[in-house]
């Protein structure tokens, strides 16, 4: 299909963006939740074409940024024994644990640290070294999550059992929930995820309609795509309506992926789990199955969450609420940077506030 | 194990170890008059002002589709000495081996560096070998240092950007990065990524014959297009204006990039080189560039304005604007 039309074609945005204009009857806020949403909205420029009275926010959807600092206490943890190699995806090197140190610190300081391109790396890791225990740092959303488990599974075929997991992957829906249940966040649709989405399908974002009579689009990553799904959600605003569509429809069925959905209902049990900056939200995570008790590092090695203070002054958690934007923050671009990044939204590349420091023009420079 | 010739302790010695490593594989590929005397020092005749650069070059994996650590050890540093608008002359060269390492990689590395001299009067023309314990470097690492003759009064420096410039890039970017990548992860993609690594000075030379008067040249090596910009945005207090369109980028690049979360104006490039100089001088230079092997897909990608000093705006493809900014360390593939 891309092959006959670009989702990136600028003269069809602008006659999109027009009647994105036209539709918009008052001024709309809306958010998305996704760390590759966050950074094309920027890098393709978008976010400077939208209107005025359109407002976008970036929630929770970078799950390194969502990686509690208990959970990153663990992760250092485990990094410093000497019979554990941590087999990890690059983005969480920078992350600072409690007390300011980060994987990539404790690797210089001697902790065997070896990043992954796909979980399936890090079988190869422990292959290569039969003499050590090879800890796979499993964070990210449903997208990632049934690759861990395949991998998992194949760890168990290949009788590999000085690999495990720490499972630390969350779960999208129950994180829409809770932000609007507590009802600080004000938004008036959600530009939902597409390669979540891919996995999960449509039906579990249904309570975003029947429950808080709110638009909801799952939407692609181009120009676009994007564009249309933010036009599908100004659309149902002005006819009142509230929906959950799919504008990514060439990507993402409505039943989502049977066979992924499958392996990660296999290996993986749904559990409680600790969000940065939104605490602790019920059926949120998920931890691995009974079945697969050998492969679960906190098993293994006796490990328990915690819960641990964010860093002093740090707002990740308000902005990952929507509550501020990222420039808001009394800390941004002065103490934190990313160089000296102080939360997590800071460290990864798909951060909101990292997002901001790349690619946002300050107002009145432009 | 298998047997076979590796580099030992013995052979950074000094001793007769170390004599044979020398006439065996170094004279026998960079052999030259200067060099063949094997004194301590090289002796140089040249006239006039000169540029001088050093590097120093590591990479993993040491072999890679379009080129290999001892091409890059070449052209590398020929290639900053070319930047300043000089004719690069003379190399030395130094290894850092690591014990254990294959003899066989070692010749293939100095017969790569052998050919890769072939292509100019460049010679090397003093050097040195260490042998360092296993464990102690990765595999070889090689600095060379460079000097060249100015070719041009007032050569091009990185502060003398100047607003109503243009800004040309001669070729391609981010092949050589995604490159190495590609070959160190053992990635496959429908058609092969391969370096641009080479040698630009003839490029530059038939360049500074036209248009003598060139503001700046610079190689976007380590950081990409993006960082170089930025440096030179930055030492030239102006601010710069790029058009995405017009950034050219191999499709096959272009794609990798997508698939693995990279920005490939992120990417190393090591045979490509940023021009800024008068707008009515940039036609001329294009022509001159695209008429050669080495810039065939050149382009005009931008232009200098005064306003913010030290910042890059991209004009998006979509229409939009927005910071193209230096990156903080590496560019780390994404989770998702």
């Amino acid at each position: 299909m891309e092959k006959f039309f670009s989702f990136k074609d600028p003269v069809l945005g602008r006659k999109l963006l027009q009647k994105l204009e036209q539709d918009l009857e008052a001024p709309l806020r809306f958010m998305e939740v996704c760390g590759t949403h966050t950074v094309a909205l920027f890098q393709s420029g978008l976010r400077s074409l939208l209107p005025e009275g359109l407002e976008h926010l970036s929630g929770p959807g970078c799950p390194v940024c969502v990686t509690s600092s208990g959970e990153m206490a663990l992760c250092l943890e485990l990094a410093q024994k000497d019979d554990v190699i941590v087999a990890t995806f690059g983005d969480m090197l920078r992350v600072p644990g409690p007390d300011g140190l980060n994987l990539k610190e404790a690797k210089a300081l001697g902790a065997r640290v070896e990043v992954c391109y796909a979980p399936f790396d890090a079988l190869a890791v422990a292959r290569r070294h039969p003499e050590a225990r090879v800890v796979f740092l499993g964070v990210g959303f449903e997208t990632t999550a049934p690759a861990v488990a395949a991998t998992i599974q194949q760890a168990e075929a290949l009788q590999l059992y000085n690999f495990s997991v720490l499972s630390f992957h969350k779960l999208v829906p129950p994180a829409l929930r809770h932000l609007l249940s507590t009802g600080k966040t004000a938004v008036d649709g959600f530009l939902l995820p597409g390669h979540v989405s891919t996995v999960i399908g449509v039906r579990p974002y249904a309570f975003l309609a029947d429950e808080f009579q709110l638009p909801a689009v799952i939407s692609g990553f181009d120009p676009l795509d994007m564009l249309m799904g933010l036009a599908m959600m100004v659309r149902q605003r002005r006819e009142h309506r509230a929906a959950v569509e799919n504008q990514y429809a060439r990507a993402v069925k409505k039943q989502g992926n049977r066979k992924a959905l499958n392996v990660m209902e296999e290996v993986f049990t749904v559990q409680d789990a600790e969000w940065r900056g939104l605490g602790r939200i019920p059926q949120s995570g998920f931890g691995l199955s009974d079945r697969y008790a050998v492969f679960d590092a906190l098993n293994i090695f006796g490990l328990q969450a915690r819960h641990m203070p964010e860093p002093k002054g740090c707002a990740c958690g308000q902005v990952l609420q929507g509550l501020i934007r990222p420039d808001a923050c009394p800390l941004f671009q002065k103490q934190c940077t990313p160089a000296h990044p102080v939360g997590p939204c800071m460290v990864s590349t798909e951060g909101s506030c990292a997002a901001y420091f790349q690619y946002q023009l300050c107002p009145g420079q432009s | 194990m298998k047997h076979e010739a590796r580099v030992l302790l013995d052979h950074g010695s000094g001793g007769r170890a170390s004599l044979r490593l020398i006439q065996n594989i170094f004279l026998s590929c960079f052999g030259n008059s200067i060099l063949d005397s094997l004194d301590d020092a090289a002796v140089l005749e040249i006239e006039g002002r000169l540029a001088m650069s050093t590097d120093t070059f590591t990479v993993d994996p040491p072999f890679f589709p379009g080129g290999d650590i001892g091409s890059l050890a070449v052209h590398g540093t020929s290639n900053d000495v070319s930047m300043l608008g000089a004719e690069p002359l003379y190399l030395s060269c130094a290894f850092v081996l690591e014990e254990g390492l294959p003899l066989a990689t070692l010749e293939a590395v100095v017969a790569s560096m052998g050919r890769s001299l072939k292509e100019t009067s460049l010679r090397i023309v003093t050097g040195d070998t260490k042998v360092v314990p296993k464990g102690a470097v990765d595999k070889l690492f090689i600095n060379t240092t460079g000097i060249g003759r100015l070719l041009v009064e007032n050569p091009p420096r990185g502060r003398r950007a100047e607003a109503g410039d243009a800004i040309l890039i001669s070729g391609t970017v981010g092949d050589h990065g995604l490159a190495v990548l590609s070959k160190r992860e053992g990635m496959q993609f429908d058609s092969p990524i391969i370096s641009d690594s080479a040698m630009l000075h003839p490029l530059v030379l038939s360049l500074l014959q036209a248009v003598p008067d060139i503001n700046v040249l610079r190689d976007p090596t380590r950081g990409g297009l993006a960082t170089t910009l930025n440096e030179i945005a930055q030492q030239s207090a102006q601010e710069f204006v790029i058009r995405e369109e017009a950034i050219p980028i191999q499709g096959a690049v272009a794609e990798g990039c997508s698939f693995l979360g990279l920005d490939p104006l992120y990417l190393a490039n090591e045979g490509k080189f940023l021009c800024i100089l008068p707008q009515s001088k940039a036609r001329q230079a294009l022509d001159v560039l695209q008429a050669h092997p080495l810039g065939r897909s050149a382009q005009c990608i931008g232009e200098v304005r005064s306003g913010h000093p030290g910042r890059v705006v991209l004009q998006t493809e979509f229409g939009g604007e927005r910071f193209l900014r230096m990156l903080e360390g590496e560019q780390m593939p994404r989770i998702c």
